[in-house]
């Protein structure tokens, strides 16, 4: 079961390590999105407000925005939860190219477990997700990001550990969702219709507070907003703030996402994979 | 004992009954042709071998061990050579290879000095570690074949393995073929389209249609199943009807007269020919053209499928992946 999910594994990774394209489009994606939306937004400069405000302003920006008062590094944060998202949505595509071209067919021929199969794809996914990661957070790093003062290395590593989290559940969701479908348009329209609302019904790009009520009532059921919410606290890390409670519930709810939904949707993939 | 044998196998998808009751065996050693047009049901017979499918009534053994109950077991003894051309492009033919090893658990060190030996068969020994990206059609194919080889199995399924290939290149494939059975004595399951191709390779051919076998022997009882060869005489300044003479001579079946050319149907032509030919010297008459024309087995699977093209039924995908193929093949 092992040996040959690593061995799949290393056949989705060398995929894309060999294909120069993917990967300059997996940094084109993100520098887009940061340097066009992240860099056009200035929150404190919106209205011009009178120097003896300007104190008590910037404190309610920051109130509302998670203790900055610079939207890219607000945006940056978030970005960072809907490239893993998007990528996950990617595991779903290549389970349909790889029905359509056969290929799917010659692993099921094969004497080996077919839960190794989806394994394969959701750790592939994983494994992509947290390299895309690593990239966009150069960018964002290059691009102006503001670290709190106390920003460290285990801060590092807990934006690392909740991706993960949100990785995990989001690829092996996706895979459940599209391990049956045969055509690529219809994955397309899937992905689309789950994509935008997992997106912007969070606080990946604005805060919630902004939204109306139906609206946060959904994005407080997103992983997606947990996951940004955790890795926004890490960076924003700072001597006199860091609330770990919220953190704490954050990767519990993170955790709970992985573990229920890798379990649910590896178990519905391998189903997907029966005999008819 | 026969390493596959089926009894009543049928599928069903809905309605449509794609292998309707089908039973037959093949003996260890034996190349298997299974002939058929578009829909017929070939490829979900396969399926069914190879344990991608599950049937719908009936039941089918490979090696001993029932498809469908003891599916592991099937798939560790069989390799599968499918229509679609499934090796990775982004990745080397060597890297192609590596991975088929390790999804049959071929240890490491093994499987590298398989693959040497399995390219090397297949003349890609110079190409392993090129982007199969950069392959032509043909080396596809040929990757593909030897992807089935990697884990010596003891069937080998071939679905049409010649599709959309070159001249050149199908005889590669069946060099290939013949010496698997002759040097492993490999037995093969192989679907085709190529009446030459079956001719050439099978020991035993089926034909189905509409997901029945229709006839199923060795191709030269298929042949001969048509009324056996035919020889053309004419005579030089013969005034006489010699038909009664001509019939009366051994192997004759019947003669039929047609304008001045005696159309003699007779089994094992080459044969009968000289024997005729003795016969007729001597009694003085003079030959002027002869022929002998033996039957295809083209006539023979039209005899037993009609002429009529057929409507394919079959799953949406399967005509994409289909043109697919052939669009990577022909490169």
């Amino acid at each position: 079961m092992i040996e040959e999910t690593i061995a799949l594994t290393k056949r989705e990774v060398k995929k894309w390590m060999k294909n120069p394209f993917l990967l300059f489009m997996m940094l084109v994606q993100p520098v887009i999105w940061l340097g066009l939306f992240g860099k056009a937004l200035n929150l404190t400069g919106f209205i011009s407000v009178p120097p003896e405000l300007q104190d008590q302003f910037e404190k309610m920006i920051r109130q509302t925005f998670s203790g900055t008062t610079d939207y890219f590094t607000y945006m940056a944060a978030g970005m960072l939860s809907v490239i893993v998202l998007f990528t996950a949505m990617f595991t779903g595509m290549s389970v349909v190219w790889d029905r359509r071209f056969g290929f799917l067919n010659k692993l099921l021929v094969a004497p080996i477990p077919r839960g190794s199969i989806v394994l394969a794809k959701v750790s592939s996914s994983v494994i992509r997700s947290m390299f895309q990661v690593l990239l966009v957070f150069g960018i964002a790093f290059a691009f102006g990001l503001q670290v709190g003062n106390a920003f460290g290395i285990l801060d590092f590593f807990g934006i690392l550990v909740a991706l993960f989290l949100l990785s995990l559940g989001l690829s092996s969701m996706f895979l459940a969702i599209t391990i049956r479908i045969k055509s690529h348009e219809t994955v397309i329209a899937v992905a689309n219709l789950l994509n935008l609302p997992l997106m912007f019904a969070s606080n990946a790009l604005f805060p919630i507070k902004q939204m109306p009520q139906w609206l946060q009532t959904i994005a407080k059921f997103n992983p997606i907003s947990y996951a940004a919410d955790a890795v926004r606290s890490f960076i924003l890390h700072s001597s006199t703030g860091f609330d770990a409670a919220k953190v704490a519930a954050d990767f519990q709810f993170l955790i709970g996402f992985a573990l229920i939904f890798s379990l649910a949707g590896i178990l519905i993939a391998r189903t997907g994979l029966r005999k008819g | 004992m026969p390493v596959i044998e089926t009894n009543n196998l049928t599928k069903r998808f809905g309605p449509l009954v794609a292998v309707d009751h089908v039973s037959f065996s093949v003996e260890e050693g034996e190349i298997f042709g299974f002939l058929g047009p578009n829909g017929a049901g070939k490829t979900t017979t396969i399926n069914m071998l190879t344990t991608l499918l599950n049937p719908s009534e009936g039941s089918a053994k490979v090696g001993g061990f029932d498809a469908e109950k003891q599916d592991d077991k099937v798939r560790e003894i069989v390799g599968l050579v499918p229509q679609d051309i499934t090796v990775d492009d982004d990745l080397t033919g060597m890297e192609n290879m590596m991975l088929q090893a390790k999804l049959y658990h071929v240890p490491t060190k093994i499987a590298k000095e398989r693959i040497k030996e399995v390219l090397n068969l297949v003349g890609l020994t110079d190409a392993a570690n090129r982007r199969v990206e950069t392959y032509s059609g043909g080396m596809r194919k040929l990757l593909e074949l030897a992807e089935g080889l990697i884990h010596y199995p003891k069937v080998l399924f071939l679905d049409e393995p010649t599709l959309g290939l070159d001249v050149q290149t199908r005889v590669v494939v069946w060099d290939y073929i013949k010496k698997l059975r002759e040097e492993r004595g490999i037995t093969m399951f192989l679907t085709t389209h190529y009446m030459e191709e079956a001719d050439l390779l099978c020991d035993r051919i089926a034909i189905i249609d509409h997901g029945k076998i229709v006839a199923l022997d060795t191709p030269q009882n298929l042949k001969d199943s048509l009324g056996g060869d035919i020889i053309e005489l004419e005579f030089d300044k013969s005034p006489s009807d010699n038909t009664k003479t001509l019939s009366s001579l051994p192997q004759v079946r019947d003669v039929k007269k047609i304008g001045d050319v005696y159309r003699i149907k007779v089994s094992k032509g080459e044969e009968a020919l000289p024997k005729i030919m003795e016969k007729v010297l001597k009694m003085n008459l003079r030959i002027s053209k002869v022929s002998l024309v033996k039957p295809t087995l083209d006539q023979v699977y039209l005899e037993y499928t009609g002429r009529s093209l057929r409507e394919t039924q079959g799953e949406t995908g399967e005509i994409w992946r289909r043109m697919m193929t052939l669009r990577r093949i022909r490169g």
